[in-house]
This record gives C-alpha cells, sequence and structure tokens, in this order.
C-alpha cells in the first residue's frame, strides 16, 4: 500500500508548508515556510510528526483530499469545519482515519489559513533545504492543484506530543525600529502605532498591505535596495505600509521603518481583508 | 560604517561601496559568528539570524576590508548579440553596434549581489551609465543580458524588467541542482563571449 495523499479538490491557494529555507537569501530565495508557524506547528504535534515536517497550508476556501493509508490526521489554524467520509470530526483535535478516507476541510469561518497535517509528513522532494513553495520566486514544490499525489513519510510517534498551553491572541503586533526609520522623523514609530490599519485585499504570503493615512517622509530621494528581513514594515512612496511575510523579496528599494516580532506574525497571517492591525511599540 | 537595527534578530550594515559590502559578506562567511543569513547589496549588508549580537558588533567594529579581494572563480557567458535594445543604446552612447559588441566581451564584471530573484546577479564592471526604459516592458525574456546605469544583469526567468536588453544567452542561470545553483554568486567573475545565432 502506498504511502499517499490524492488533492480532490482546491478552494483557494493551498501550498506545501515547512519551516522555511534558510541560508539562501544571499542568491534572491525567499525564506517561504507557513505563515502561521504556531498552527503549523501544533498541527505537526497532534499527529506525533516533527515540527519541521511538511503540512499543507490552506487559504479561505478550504481543500478535500484522500489519504490511501490509514494515519491520524489533524487540522489548525483557520477555524473550519472537518469532515471525514463526510461526518464532522472535530477541528484541533487528532483524529484517525481509515485507509481511502476522504478528508474535507470547509470554507474557513474566521481567520484565512488553516492547516492539514497527516502522521509522517508530506514527504514531497526538499528543494534547498525545505519542502516549502515561495509563491514569489517558484522555489520549491509547484502550487497544489487537484488531481495531485503527494508522499507521506512513515508516521513517527504512535501519540500525540505534549501540547504547550495556547497562548491568546495579542492585540496587535510588536514592533521595533527599522534600519530606515529616520527617514520618517523622530514621531514615526508613534504615528505607525495610533493607526487601526485596515487590510486590503491584494494581501498574499508576500505582503500584508495596509490602507489608512499616508506616513510623511522626512527624507526624499532614491534608497539602493537593500536586504529585508521577515516582519518588515515597508513604506513605498504613497506612504501605506505593507507588512513582509514569508514569500517576501529578498531585497526592497522602500525604505523599513520598523519590523515586527517575528512571534506576533502569526497574527498577520489570519487577518482577512477589511479587518484591522495595530502595531504595539515592542 | 553604520550599523542600523533590523528586527530583533538582525543588523543592516552600511558601507561605502558594493565592493566593500561583497568583501564584509565574504569574510563574515568564512570566519564570522553563527548568522543565518548574510546579504550583501549595493551598498549594505543585512545580517539576519544572529545568534550572539554581542559577538557580531565586536568583529563589525575590528574589521576592515582587506587590501586584496577575495577570488570567487571566472564564469563564461556565451552571448548572442541580437537584443532588442542593442542598436539604440549603441546610438546611445555615440557607438557602432561592433563597437558596443567588442566593449561588453572584453570588459571584466563581477557579481556584486543578489536579491531581485534567484539566480539574478548585478554585475559591476560596465563603466558608461545606461538608463532604464522610461516604461518597463511587461515581459523580459529568460537568459536576456541587459544593461542598467552601470550595472550589467542577466534575467534567469522571463519577468517584468526596465533594463536594456542587447542579447541573450541559453546558460542556466539558476539551478538547483548544482552546486552553488546561482551560476553567478556574489564575488564570480565574468566574462562575456560571443557567439553566433
Amino acid at each position: 500500500m502506498t504511502r499517499t495523499l490524492t488533492v480532490v479538490s482546491v478552494g483557494g491557494l493551498v501550498t506545501v508548508q515547512d519551516r522555511g529555507r534558510f541560508g539562501w537569501a544571499h542568491l534572491g530565495v525567499p525564506r517561504a515556510g507557513a505563515l502561521d508557524q504556531p498552527a503549523a506547528d501544533l498541527a505537526n504535534r497532534l499527529v506525533g510528526n516533527d515540527l519541521g515536517d511538511a503540512v499543507l497550508e490552506a487559504t479561505l476556501g478550504g481543500v478535500e483530499v484522500t489519504v490511501q493509508v490509514a494515519a491520524s490526521v489533524a487540522v489548525t489554524g483557520a477555524r473550519c469545519h472537518v469532515r471525514v467520509n463526510g461526518r464532522s470530526v472535530a477541528f484541533g483535535e487528532p483524529v484517525s482515519v481509515p485507509a481511502g478516507a476522504r478528508v474535507a476541510l470547509g470554507r474557513a469561518t474566521e481567520g484565512v489559513r488553516s492547516y492539514l497535517a497527516v502522521a509522517g509528513g508530506i514527504m514531497v522532494e526538499a528543494v534547498l533545504g525545505s519542502r516549502s513553495t515561495d509563491t514569489l520566486a517558484g522555489v520549491g514544490p509547484a502550487v497544489v492543484a487537484a488531481g495531485r499525489v503527494l508522499p507521506l513519510g512513515a508516521p513517527r510517534r504512535p501519540r500525540a506530543l505534549d501540547v504547550p498551553a495556547r497562548r491568546a491572541r495579542p492585540d496587535g503586533v510588536r514592533v521595533t525600529p527599522g534600519p530606515r526609520a529616520d527617514w520618517f522623523g523622530p514621531d514615526a514609530l508613534a504615528s505607525l502605532c495610533a493607526v487601526a490599519w485596515q487590510v486590503l485585499p491584494a494581501s498574499n504570503r508576500v505582503g500584508l498591505r495596509l490602507d489608512g493615512p499616508a506616513l510623511p517622509r522626512v527624507q526624499t530621494g532614491e534608497l539602493a535596495s537593500e536586504g529585508t528581513v521577515l516582519g518588515s514594515v515597508q513604506v513605498p512612496p504613497d506612504g501605506r505600509p505593507v507588512v513582509f511575510l514569508h514569500d517576501h523579496p529578498v531585497t526592497g528599494g522602500y525604505p523599513v521603518l520598523a519590523v515586527v516580532d517575528e512571534e506576533d506574525l502569526a497574527v498577520c497571517a489570519q487577518l482577512r481583508p477589511g479587518e484591522r492591525l495595530r502595531f504595539l511599540p515592542g | 560604517m553604520e550599523i542600523r537595527p533590523a528586527g530583533r534578530h538582525g543588523l543592516l550594515v552600511e558601507l561605502a561601496d558594493s565592493r566593500q559590502a561583497r568583501a564584509l559578506a565574504h569574510d563574515l562567511r568564512a570566519a564570522g559568528p553563527a548568522v543565518r543569513e548574510v546579504v550583501p547589496a549595493a551598498r549594505t549588508v543585512l545580517l539576519d539570524g544572529i545568534e550572539d549580537p554581542a559577538a557580531v558588533r565586536r568583529l563589525l567594529a575590528a574589521w576592515a576590508p582587506a587590501t586584496t579581494e577575495h577570488d570567487g572563480g571566472q564564469v563564461e557567458v556565451a552571448v548572442i548579440y541580437d537584443g532588442p535594445d542593442l542598436a539604440a543604446v549603441a546610438e546611445q552612447l555615440g557607438w557602432s553596434v561592433r563597437e558596443l559588441v567588442a566593449r561588453h566581451t572584453t570588459a571584466t564584471f563581477v557579481a556584486e549581489f543578489s536579491g531581485f530573484a534567484p539566480g539574478f546577479a548585478y554585475l559591476s564592471g560596465w563603466e558608461v551609465s545606461v538608463p532604464r526604459l522610461a516604461t518597463p516592458r511587461a515581459r523580459v525574456e529568460p537568459g536576456s543580458v541587459a544593461l542598467a546605469d552601470r550595472w550589467c544583469g542577466v534575467y534567469p526567468t522571463a519577468s517584468p524588467g526596465g533594463w536594456r536588453v542587447i542579447g541573450r544567452t541559453r546558460a542556466e542561470l539558476w539551478d538547483v541542482e548544482r552546486e552553488p545553483p546561482a551560476l553567478l554568486a556574489p564575488g564570480t567573475r565574468v566574462r562575456f563571449t560571443e557567439v553566433p545565432a
């Protein structure tokens, strides 16, 4: 019996993600990886996987798969209805499914990204040390589509790992000053934190685009492209910030005013267009 | 040298030029403390995933560029000089097309940094500034050899672009199976040679 998972249908962007691709930024390769890392980690723990194992990240519209072997599965992240062979099962808990089972994640009822972990992990070939798909440069496995057959690893542990107490979602995301905060004047961070920014529909794995009052620059002119870190709050000439997420370009030519703490990026991963984001001084 | 914050585990180091940036990046990789990413760019080096920030700051305080440059090896890139902007660039510079090709094939370029896309390197060594297109092309063909300002670059994949395209190559700029995956990794010297179509 081959250990595989077959994709029946996708309701939105579905990709394979693990913890991301490290050490290749100097060659222009984005980090990629699960946008809501704590949710992906939880899904892996619930099925006894290693934290580095790959999962499926489904965006808003859900995904339906069949699993060719009996396995433990778990769904975390954006809350959604989970059905196994048409029967409702618990969200956020390990569920044992029989060989041939149809596992369906419905449309997210809140948040954006849901994670499906299967015992053994999604075992596509790693590229440059990671099984993650980066949607910007296209490094890694192809975006998941209906009909795709994904190999599964052998289950690692018979039981779920101890799950740490869930941290309450903070009110906003903590920031520290970025490398070009001086482009925006001495009160720039306060101005950034004073606004309840609105998430725009153009947001994706590359960045969270925000709407609100333009942040004025005190320094004009061009900035030579320079390296940027995950969580960078970059401000283009129109004054509206973009929060860099996991598929962000390695270099950028717009000044970075602040950087969001990596632990708080999960908040950004689950914000819908129209919802609000606040920055908190770090 | 100026050091700026870049998140809780990162620093952006500002230097005089790309040669210094490349030298610092090389020295940090070769003998420096644990840093997960070292990203040189036009005038900066980004350090990310720093395990011991104090050790890094000490190293930076003591650093000076060596007088001899590290040798990153040489790559020859075969080019068919028939790009859509070839004639226009030659005319703009007051040269014949043959002279433009001669100058491009005799110059020695150095890959200074990447970042725009995997496999794309900004090559220094072109001495005459070439302005970008006023309106970027929606699509530049993969393998396009192009100029902008005093940079030369080769597009590893199709993408929008405003650089002036003077030729094309069949060389594989990016191959994840190869070590290193980028043909023009930072520090590599590059020579272009002319081949027929």
